[in-house]
């Protein structure tokens, strides 16, 4: 066995330049990317709605008009 | 003011998700909270120039976009920095939401230009279309095909770097090896 780095030993293939992903790969790391990337935003999604939201509807609903458009520090 | 009880409804099932992209914006959970306020507050001073019926998720994304660009910019000019405070925030946001995971991609993300973050998000996160975050962005179609592009390209780039060890070998590679195609 070849000494190598760490992980999967890819074989040369010609085409390909080293240190360039190779198309599959890209389109592995792509899949990968639109994953995680999904992951990070739902993870905030599934937090839902907090209190101060709900809050500030109902405060809102109720006519006090101090709300609105005051900025808050 | 009365709040219409299907705008209510409505307002409520976009928080989730502007609140996501607040975050990707601000970088900090506290400072989305605060743009998300903000923005419902905007809305609901415009709602009757929202026409009943239509997106109003893109419409909110369009009104906390504009907010951040024109008042958090002004305001807080250590979003957009060369110090990479920004990069530190969205880094340390896991802390705050809970979750330590791709911490890769958090970095990466944080490298990207803002433009190109907040088109791969809207098309690649938030479920919009081109055609939708074009019109939140208020630029062509091409522009956020482009920046979408561009933006996968950096991240692909950044994240290779590191990440050849994370996939065993694809379909291709094995046939070469010789063993079998377990599909």
């Amino acid at each position: 066995m070849k000494n190598s780095k760490a992980g999967p030993r890819l074989p040369t293939q010609p085409g390909t330049t080293a240190g360039k992903p190779e198309p599959r790969l890209g389109q592995d790391i792509q899949a990968k990317i639109g994953r995680q990337l999904r992951a990070i935003y739902d993870d905030v999604v599934n937090q839902g709605v907090p209190e101060r939201f709900v809050d500030l509807l109902d405060r809102l609903d109720k006519g006090d008009d101090n709300e609105a458009e005051q900025p808050k520090s | 003011m009365n709040v219409d009880q299907s705008v209510r409804a409505a307002l409520l099932a976009a928080i989730p998700s502007l609140r996501a992209f607040a975050v990707s914006l601000c970088g900090n959970v506290d400072r989305a909270d605060d743009l998300v306020q903000e923005t419902l507050l905007r809305a609901l001073a415009n709602i009757h120039s929202f026409q009943p019926g239509t997106n109003m998720p893109a419409w909110l994304f369009t009104i906390l976009r504009n907010l951040f660009r024109s008042e958090y910019r002004k305001r807080r000019r250590e979003v957009e920095d060369a110090d990479g405070s920004y990069a530190d925030r969205l880094k340390s946001q896991p802390e705050q939401t809970g979750h330590v995971e791709f911490g890769e991609l958090r970095e990466a993300l944080a490298k990207l230009p803002p433009d190109q973050r907040e088109a791969l998000i809207l098309v690649g996160a938030s479920g919009f279309s081109y055609e939708e975050a074009a019109e939140i962005c208020a630029c062509a179609v091409g522009t956020i095909k482009s920046r979408v592009n561009r933006a996968r390209n950096r991240l692909a780039e950044l994240m290779a770097i590191e990440s050849t060890d994370d996939f065993g070998p694809d379909r291709a590679t094995r046939a070469v090896l010789g063993g079998a195609d377990p599909e």
